[in-house]
């Protein structure tokens, strides 16, 4: 068991590491480098920039060294904190990223407990009762919530919820609770600014859990045990939680390392049609205006939220599954 | 004795069924799944129209009219405002007022000009497929700027033209998206399934990894990356070829799984022993064992990319104008003011919704059907 | 009391499937004596195992009991179980306690995401009217010696993947044994296993059924092993018994030709007759909406038309000695 949690724990350093790199690269893609752009929006505001200042800059990111120690040089400067500037926000990309990644993470966290809080019930409901009304209408939800781009129905949901509720949508909070202390009213606040994203977001991995649920517990529905355990005098309703759901739990606790890529993706852009202040929106500003430092690190992080989450959920498996935890 | 002639007639078909190629029996199974065969009427419908679409569109995308903008979809009418009945469709012209109090612009029906709608009236010119001139549309009025069947854009463009050319649009996306998908994946889940070894493994993790990744961040980043001196075409391909560079991983598990179970099955092992070459055994064992997967996979890969470049699209880093996809024209609708004011800015995100849904069932319909002996 | 623990008269169990009414069981008939055993012998597919788990009121969807009579008795009263719905309360109460079953795949019977001891305990605690937990695992301890497990205080905490084959038949024989059912029923016990624990198995439950006094319905294909097993058989083909009767009976007056072609199959150490080894021709038909017929008439050398004309009834023609065919 040890041994495969420390394989684990390799396996993702090592993507992170990788995923620095690509990071790296995507810094590096557009036409002309950091710098250009900087000292492009530095003359913008205080016309001339002097010849020694961009000098300095240079040295200061390690522009005039080879490609692979100028990955390094970020790569330490990272380990000590420093993840560079951010010339449109005039920031340091820390700060930033410091002020949305907690709430980044809880979005994504909440959703991820709904969508399976949601789903395993409807899941479970529809394999014992397969081809009946409720599973029909079931997966007719599933099919359309896997079709629906996520944005469209955060459209579709900020239209009638503004048009027939009058809520405010968008956002995390009220404009009066925008900058307020963290107060009850607050928190009741953001309660209220929460269902919309976690629906829009959650929607297509609660179809495809409901899926994968589905399709589990029919095949275990079908295993020998599961007839024991009947022969044994169980009650039916204790039988089916106490086995095949318990057994099914293994693929539920495995697919969350495909859920949590996908509700991270989906929340990168209902976070921008929504306007809600996270990573994802931070990311998609800094590229439509090339800050790259910053989009970088919003890579990194945001990627490191489903490597993290897929390693925890690689841990939960060695908890729940016997067979693992005994190899 | 007739009872004897029935019987022999059940075995004949039964022998039959043996006999039919895998294709005709796939056929037989997927007509009987009924969501399956709608999916797949509803494909080819908005493929022809979108392939089409100069003629099915009531008049050239790109005109704009002045008098009509964001307009909501012009009313059909049978019967008129003296309560005449009339087989013919028609609609009103439209004059604009203006709210007194709010000074808001909105358009009322001028009930004094009836313009019939009719088949195969001539309208705007067009060159279908880029070289076949016309000005032959499928159905509207020669009146222009009258008949909107889905409203205008914020610039008095009409919308069902501009929802039907896109559909070709991102139609394709899907089709040449999954085209790079379907090489890549084969490609990697074969090196990965018939070599084994230390190129499996490496393949293998490539692949988790790329799982493991949100892909929208991921497309976003790359799509940004594109210098905007390029030409549409170009961001096209590029945007298609970014999109199967992170979508190939399923299909190669798809690929790899299925040769490695196959490698190992008696009647490939039986082939091997009576001494048949390798490329025999993939021509005739594998690959006919496999293909009906692969076409499942493809099918449901197909809307995965669809709803991934109409994301893209949307949020201004994948196609862009001139290009019209529907995530292009779903751009009109990002803030919540203009979905509110008008609402019918919302049209082509249905038809993602019905494109997707009908690949989906589709894709069910073959992986269900592709089972053929169960 | 009852000459016999349980009579299964008629038993009539359906799956209705999109492509038509599959008749796995169909007119069961059959009698077990106490502390006796019965042998329901017949190929794969015959319907076997639908009569066991129609016993249980365990077969699975879409398959339903629609008729006949399980006759179940206690020693006090006689109870019907065809009557019962399958989830009450008193279906739950026989299953595991009164009757309980053993099967053909002893690893996948037992759930993979539990210990031996916890399914165990869980089938003792389920028929205690007062929970005590205590009594429980001493119980399952002593059935886990009386089997033979090897180190039972290890196995007692082991998941099946740990376990061997023959040592998981061993922990599902215990966790049968473990209420003292009165009945046992034994879908293929031994099929997968190696013919060394084979041997072990049914010694086993024939210890068992002396010290414990139980009755055994004992199904399978081998007729070596029923010959060894059994105090009477009954042969099955196509969802109905065709003939039953004493061991003695079937294997030295066989009347159905599907019994004699049965025995013709089966090898006989030290023949030096030179006899051949005879094969039933044809393959058993799928029972989906079958012909108004007798079942074997595809397949028997003694068809005639009358055999085509309808579905035999089960004769007695000598006490004890049912057969199902127009020509005895």
């Amino acid at each position: 068991m040890r041994k495969y949690i420390v394989k684990r724990f390799i396996y993702m350093i090592v993507l992170l590491a990788i995923m620095s790199v690509f990071a790296f690269v995507v810094i590096q893609l557009p036409p002309g480098d950091y710098l250009t752009s900087y000292i492009a929006s530095l003359q913008q505001q205080m016309g001339e920039v002097d010849e020694s200042v961009v000098l300095n800059l240079r040295k200061q990111y390690g522009m005039d060294r080879p490609m692979w120690q100028q990955y390094f040089l970020w790569m330490r400067n990272m380990f000590q904190g420093n993840f560079g500037e951010s010339f449109q926000w005039r920031q340091p990309v820390k700060t930033l990223i410091a002020t949305r990644m907690p709430m980044t993470i809880v979005l994504s966290l909440i959703t991820l407990l709904f969508a399976y809080a949601v789903a395993v019930p409807i899941g479970i409901y529809s394999a014992r009762h397969q081809y009946s009304i409720g599973d029909y209408v079931a997966s007719i939800l599933g099919f359309v919530g896997l079709a629906t781009p996520s944005f469209f129905l955060a459209l579709i949901l900020m239209y009638y919820s503004n048009r027939y509720l009058g809520l405010s949508v968008g956002g995390f909070y009220s404009p009066e609770f925008q900058n307020a202390p963290w107060s009850f009213a607050r928190l009741w606040d953001l309660c209220k600014h929460l269902p919309i994203p976690v629906i829009v977001i959650g929607l297509a991995s609660m179809a495809n859990v409901i899926r994968i649920l589905r399709a589990t517990l029919l095949d275990e529905l079908k295993r020998p045990y599961v007839v024991a355990a009947r022969a044994r005098g169980l009650k039916e309703n204790k039988m089916i939680y106490r086995y095949p759901v318990r057994v099914a739990l293994n693929p539920i606790i495995s697919s969350i390392g495909s859920i949590l890529p996908s509700i991270v993706s989906g929340a990168t852009v209902t976070a921008i049609v929504l306007d809600i202040p996270t990573v994802g929106s931070l990311l998609y500003n800094a590229l439509l205006s090339q800050d790259m430092y910053l989009a970088g690190a919003c890579v990194i992080m945001l990627t490191a939220i489903t490597i993290v989450g897929t390693f925890i959920s690689d841990i939960l498996l060695v908890v729940v599954d016997p067979r693992i935890r005994l190899q | 004795m007739a009872l004897f002639k029935k019987k022999k007639a059940k075995v004949s078909m039964e022998e039959a069924m043996y006999m039919e190629t895998q294709a005709q029996l796939i056929w037989r199974k997927f007509k009987k799944h009924k969501l399956a065969m709608a999916g797949m009427v509803i494909l080819i419908i908005l493929y022809l129209v979108g392939f089409f679409s100069e003629f099915f569109a009531t008049q050239d995308i790109a005109k704009r009219s002045t008098t009509a903008i964001s307009m909501a979809p012009t009313k059909i009418h049978f019967v008129d405002a003296e309560g005449n009945f009339s087989l013919q469709p028609f609609v009103y012209g439209l004059k604009q007022e203006e709210d007194p109090v709010t000074w808001r612009k909105y358009y009322v029906e001028d009930t004094t000009q009836k313009y019939p709608l009719q088949f195969f009236y001539h309208g705007d010119p067009y060159k279908l497929l880029g070289f076949i001139p016309g000005d032959i549309h499928f159905f509207g009025t020669p009146q222009p700027d009258v008949f909107f069947p889905f409203g205008t854009d914020l610039s008095g463009r009409d919308l069902y033209s501009r929802v039907l050319s896109a559909l070709r649009i991102s139609l394709t996306t899907g089709l040449v998206g999954v085209f790079f998908t379907f090489i890549l994946g084969c490609l990697f889940g074969g090196i990965s399934g018939f070599y084994g070894g230390i190129a499996d493994t490496i393949i293998q993790r490539v692949i988790e990894f790329l799982m493991s990744m949100p892909s929208i961040p991921l497309w976003m980043a790359l799509a940004a990356a594109f210098p905007s001196t390029w030409s549409s075409l170009q961001t096209y391909f590029a945007i298609t070829i970014i999109l199967s560079l992170i979508g190939w991983t399923s299909l190669a598990r798809v690929v790899r799984g299925k040769l490695l179970e196959l490698r190992n099955e008696d009647f490939v092992t039986a082939a091997r022993v009576a001494g048949a070459s390798d490329g025999y055994i993939i021509t005739k064992h594998l690959l006919p064992s496999f293909s009906s997967y692969l076409i499942v996979n493809v099918t449901l890969a197909i809307p995965g990319m669809i709803l991934s470049e109409t994301s893209l699209s949307f949020l201004g880093i994948g196609l862009t104008p001139p290009i019209v996809s529907l995530g292009v024209l779903l751009q009109d609708a990002q803030s919540i003011n203009t979905v509110s004011m008008y609402p019918w800015m919302m049209i082509p995100g249905l038809f993602v919704v019905i494109a997707v849904l009908a690949f989906n069932f589709v894709g069910d319909g073959l992986r269900d059907a592709a089972d053929p002996y169960k | 009391m009852n000459e016999y623990i349980l009579q299964v008269k008629n038993l009539k169990t359906w799956f209705r499937l999109d492509t038509g009414t599959l008749k796995a069981v169909d007119d069961v008939t059959f009698s077990l004596k106490r502390n006796e055993t019965i042998g329901i012998i017949g190929e794969s597919g015959c319907g076997k195992s639908v009569t066991a788990h129609s016993i249980l009121r365990t077969v699975q969807n879409p398959g339903k009991v629609l008729g006949g009579e399980i006759l179940y008795d206690d020693g006090s009263r006689l109870a019907d179980l065809v009557n019962y719905k399958p989830d009450s309360r008193e279906m739950r109460h026989l299953r595991g306690r009164e009757i309980s079953m053993i099967f053909q795949e002893p690893m996948a019977s037992l759930a993979p995401v539990y210990t031996i001891g916890a399914q165990m305990m869980e089938a003792v605690m389920v028929h205690q009217d007062k929970k005590d937990k205590m009594a429980a695992k001493d119980a399952c301890m002593e059935m886990l010696r009386a089997v033979g497990m090897p180190d039972p205080e290890q196995k007692f905490n082991s998941y099946p993947h740990q376990m061997s084959g023959g040592q998981c038949q061993r922990a599902m024989i215990a966790l049968a044994m473990v209420n003292r059912p009165r009945i046992l029923i034994a879908d293929e016990p031994t099929t997968a296993l190696d013919v060394t624990v084979q041997a072990q198995i049914t010694d086993l439950m024939k210890r068992f059924q002396k010290e414990y006094n139980m009755s055994i319905i004992y199904i399978t294909h081998d007729m070596g092993v029923i010959a060894e097993m059994a105090d009477t058989i009954a042969v099955m083909y196509l969802g109905r018994v065709v003939e039953s009767g004493s061991v003695k009976a079937i294997f030295q007056n066989p009347l159905h030709p599907y019994t004699r072609g049965l025995l013709k199959s089966m090898p006989v150490l030290g023949n030096k007759t030179g006899e051949k080894l005879n094969a039933i021709e044809g393959n058993v038909p799928v029972p989906l909406d079958p012909p108004e017929e007798c079942g074997f008439c595809s397949r028997c050398p003694n068809r005639t038309p009358e055999c085509g004309a309808g579905i035999p009834s089960l004769k007695e023609v000598e006490p004890g000695h049912l057969v199902r065919c127009f020509h005895v």
